[in-house]
């Protein structure tokens, strides 16, 4: 029975390693400045948890082979612990997982613990139930003023932008976000009803959008193509389907883009969202 | 205290009427099994659920007939709708976090075994022990009647059950029916049902620490209690600081969607058409912030996931000395151990939050806290592989459940090292590696524990042994069939898999999973039918068990010194007396292998179990 049992837990950490090393299954190749810290920082750690989790179980097993009963009439060893095993072994711990806490700020310090660079692209950001609204600033770069008193998604003013404000008038809002490659970039985030959260898996990036907050986050994406954007807050019915897209463009199909008036901006955005085709690593 | 004392105050006779005796009963054990008998109860509903929604998962769209039956609003023709399964998402945590892993581990075991492992006669306040379990009781009815009367079985007025998740994120489970299916009177009983459960958790508690406190028996001292009584101690403690936290912000709650407050609901609203103050459907809102629940609800719990495991922990300890046949290793660090945790799982909640928009600069607090917390976790599993050295182990079914315990301990646990980080967290929240995580950690490792617990303390409390040969075969294929389930979670988790989706078919990215998604559903459906493996050795062995004497597994500790079952008063007015630690296995000169804690046995010098140097 103790054989037995050492040998299957054995072999679930077996598969278990085997299912993390072989990466079969992993993160998707990633595509922002701030990604390789994070990726580097997800390395350090598995290696860790990695050796922790099999020398335990792997500890574990050979406890539980070796010392089955026999049947011999010998007694187990009478003892009550050692109190210095137990400081040699917090003390190492301590110092494993203080450590790893510690370095795992670094990527998380340079994109939150900062306000976006100066030059950094904006955009607005305004969930709804099952819908992303993106609003730009265009050609003038100043967002026109929005109210949620202005909010009709009668009228498809999802955003409630006012109108009557000269800034708004080249200001456009689509369902789709676009945003330069090599670029900072500045969400504004905010929520018209629930929690939302914003999700791209290979951007390495998350953040919930919060009714009655507006969050600034910033990243800089690197890699020009089309992801996938999804919720990942659970905000009601269709959450499955809050789904839109993250276009990275170049620099110059992005500023032809943004210096389109609304209507054809729109257009355009549905033109550059067939152009461009999801990573194949899908 | 003296003996005299002791039965002067406490002693009462054993009831004779049915309803007293059974039902209406003050006696710990009684209110004890009923606990377990709650939680057996809660625990099919929870695994049912969790069934349905692998099914919908793995084959969406499938056509059900039973289901549309059942629930014709929630299954329409038979085929499961999103809001369907969001309510089995909901209910399903609702009822595994607070009627299993809250109720079977304290409320169950610990009130059956807690006095006696002292060597108290019951609890110090029985009426308030009988009142704290029949207001769970309610809370397990208003909880199933926000599944049947707001879940599809009146099908002119029926939406679905709740659909908030467990964590209940405001503003959606606040502003009501506007917020879509899902938000109306289910969601309303949802609240109401947890409220009711803090108030009975809350008298508990208070019972559990006042027993434990003052009611020890002659030569009891602290550091010669079981590690189980340590950790029942413990969680009760932060049962007693967590649960008025999250009563108050069901209150809050509950105020927000029915009284027109707004704690949580910040003005400038705009749902589903409506702006918040326009029209009579969506009254003004101003002022209230969604994140305050997120810390009221996180505050408790937190600590609830201790309170879910701690008991596991000392069940664990209890039974892998016992079968070690050793004194278990390390008891003062143990002991150390477990407070370190229930004292560090108050610091750590906001590691649930660090996306939330709270503040970044105290997720950087919250993240070192929260990586601290796992050094007295793994000090624990330390002292477990150190008891286990050297020892002389017994492989009987509570044995393997509590080493299995140990196993699914650090496959669970050993990620929240990812999880604990903030630039990690970036990519990990809110996905599935999230949901391997807690639920092999919170959910199975738990569940292990009290699996172990069950077979070892069944012949102590029904008189008879439960089959080994099931028992064993139980193990082997749950053991296996939870590591098939939640560590291929992990790993849809870093493909960036999201929680509580009804259906994957949307994106892309998540196509490459589907092989995965069907083995976890098919790991799951094995194993969730072995599970009634176990329902029919408990129930068969109550009746036809082989007869169980005094101590059948030549355990230490005075549950083992009273008869099987034990008599109303434990210990037929025969207080024992306490002369060594609980653990005072393979003592060297002793006649046995095991010396109980009443053998006063003045001819062998040995440790009292508290000495971590002594040899």
């Amino acid at each position: 029975m103790g054989r037995a049992l050492a040998v299957i837990i054995w072999i679930l950490t077996l598969l278990t390693v085997i299912l993390f090393v072989s990466k079969k299954w992993w993160f998707p190749p990633a595509i922002s400045a701030h990604a390789p810290a994070v990726d580097r920082q997800f390395m350090i750690t598995i290696v860790v948890v990695g050796i922790a989790f099999s020398a335990a179980q792997i500890g574990l097993g050979w406890m539980v082979w070796k010392y089955r009963e026999t049947g011999a009439r010998d007694r187990a060893l009478y003892t009550h612990g050692s109190n210095r095993l137990e400081m040699v072994w917090t003390v190492i711990t301590a110092i494993i997982f203080i450590a790893l806490a510690v370095m795992g700020q670094s990527a998380w310090a340079s994109l939150r613990l900062h306000d976006a660079p100066p030059g950094s692209y904006a955009v607005e950001v305004v969930a709804q139930q099952f819908q992303w609204n993106f609003h730009y600033p265009g050609k003038d770069g100043v967002f026109g003023k929005t109210d949620p008193k202005l909010i009709d998604d009668s009228t498809l003013n999802y955003v409630g932008l006012d109108e009557t404000d000269p800034n708004a008038k080249d200001d456009s809002v689509t369902t789709a976000l676009a945003i330069p490659v090599n670029r900072p970039v500045e969400l504004r985030l905010r929520s018209k009803d629930v929690i939302h959260s914003f999700w791209v898996p290979p951007l390495r990036f998350k953040q919930d959008l919060v009714p009655g907050m507006e969050i600034k986050v910033h990243f800089t994406a690197t890699r020009v193509g089309k992801y996938e954007l999804a919720c990942a807050e659970l905000c009601g019915q269709l959450h499955f389907k809050m789904k839109s897209y993250m276009l990275v463009l170049p620099d110059d199909e992005l500023r032809a883009l943004t210096a389109l008036p609304q209507e054809q901006f729109q257009a355009r955005m549905g033109e550059l969202l067939a152009k461009y085709q999801l990573p194949s690593t899908y | 205290m003296s003996d005299e004392t002791h039965d002067a105050v406490h002693r009462h006779e054993p009831p004779k009427g049915f309803i007293r005796k059974y039902i209406f009963s003050l006696d710990h054990k009684v209110i004890g099994i009923q606990y377990i008998m709650l939680a057996l109860a809660a625990v099919v509903v929870g695994m049912l659920m969790s069934l349905l929604m692998r099914l919908n998962l793995s084959w969406p769209g499938t056509n059900w007939p039973i289901l549309g039956t059942l629930f014709p609003t929630g299954a329409p023709g038979g085929v499961m709708n999103p809001e369907f399964y969001l309510s089995l998402v909901t209910m399903h945590g609702t009822m595994m976090v607070f009627f299993v892993l809250t109720t079977a581990p304290q409320g169950g075991f610990g009130n059956y075994f807690l006095p006696i492992q002292i060597g108290a006669e019951d609890m110090a306040f029985p009426v308030l022990n009988m009142m704290s379990f029949w207001i769970t009781f309610v809370g397990f009815v208003v909880l199933m009647s926000a599944i049947i009367f707001a879940g599809g079985w009146t099908p002119s007025t029926a939406t679905v059950g709740p659909i908030g998740g467990w964590t209940g994120y405001a503003p959606l489970s606040a502003l009501g029916q506007i917020a879509g299916p899902g938000q109306g009177m289910g969601m309303n009983l949802w609240i109401i049902s947890i409220a009711i459960f803090c108030v009975g958790s809350l008298l508990g508690a208070l019972n559990f620490i006042t027993t434990l406190l003052n009611m020890r028996t002659r030569g009891m001292s602290l550091m010669r209690m079981p590690l189980t009584c340590w950790a029942w101690f413990t969680t009760a403690v932060l049962a007693l600081l967590s649960f008025p936290v999250l009563l108050g912000g069901g209150i809050l709650l509950l105020l927000d969607r029915l009284a027109g407050t707004s704690f949580f609901i910040p003005g400038g609203l705009y749902v589903n058409g409506l702006l918040s103050g326009v029209d009579a459907r969506f009254p003004l809102h101003t002022g209230g912030s969604p994140i305050l629940w997120q810390h009221l609800f996180w505050f408790f719990g937190h600590p609830e996931v201790y309170i879910a495991i701690l008991p596991g922990m000392g069940a664990t300890s209890h039974i892998l000395a016992t079968f070690a046949r050793k004194p278990i290793f390390g008891y003062r660090a143990m002991v150390f151990a477990i407070f370190a945790i229930g004292l560090l799982g108050f610091f750590v909640w906001g590691h649930h939050m660090f996306i939330s928009g709270m503040s970044p600069y105290s997720a950087v607090a919250f993240s070192i806290l929260t990586l601290s917390i796992g050094v007295p976790s793994a000090v624990k599993t330390f002292n477990w592989l150190g008891t286990l050295w050297g020892a002389r182990i017994r492989f009987t079914t509570p044995m393997l459940f509590a080493i299995g315990f140990v196993s699914l301990f650090v496959a669970g646990g050993i990620s929240g090292l990812i999880l604990g980080q903030t630039s990690l967290d970036l990519t990990s929240h809110d996905t599935y590696i999230v949901l391997g995580h807690f639920h092999l950690v919170m959910g199975v490792a738990s569940i292990f524990g009290m699996f172990a617990a069950t077979y070892f303390w069944f012949p102590k409390m029904f008189g008879r042994l439960m089959n080994e040969s099931l028992g064993k075969f139980h193990f082997w294929i749950t053991f296996v069939g939870v590591y098939c389930i939640f560590i291929p979670m992990h790993v849809m988790g870093l493909v960036g898999m999201p929680r509580r989706y009804s259906s994957f078919t949307e994106y892309d990215f998540l196509k490459q999973l589907h092989p995965l998604v069907m083995f976890v559903s098919i790991a799951a459906i094995i194993t969730i039918a072995v599970q009634f493996v176990f329902y029919f050795n408990l129930f068969w062995s109550i009746f036809r068990g082989k007869k169980a004497n005094e101590n059948p597994w030549e355990a230490t500790t005075l549950e083992w010194n009273t008869t099987s079952p034990p008599p109303h008063d434990n210990f037929a007015g025969v207080i024992p007396t306490v002369y060594r630690g609980p653990y005072e296995f393979a003592v060297p000169g002793a006649p046995n292998d095991f010396m109980m804690q009443t053998d006063s046995g003045a001819e062998v010098t040995s440790g009292n179990g508290g000495n971590g140097h002594k040899h």
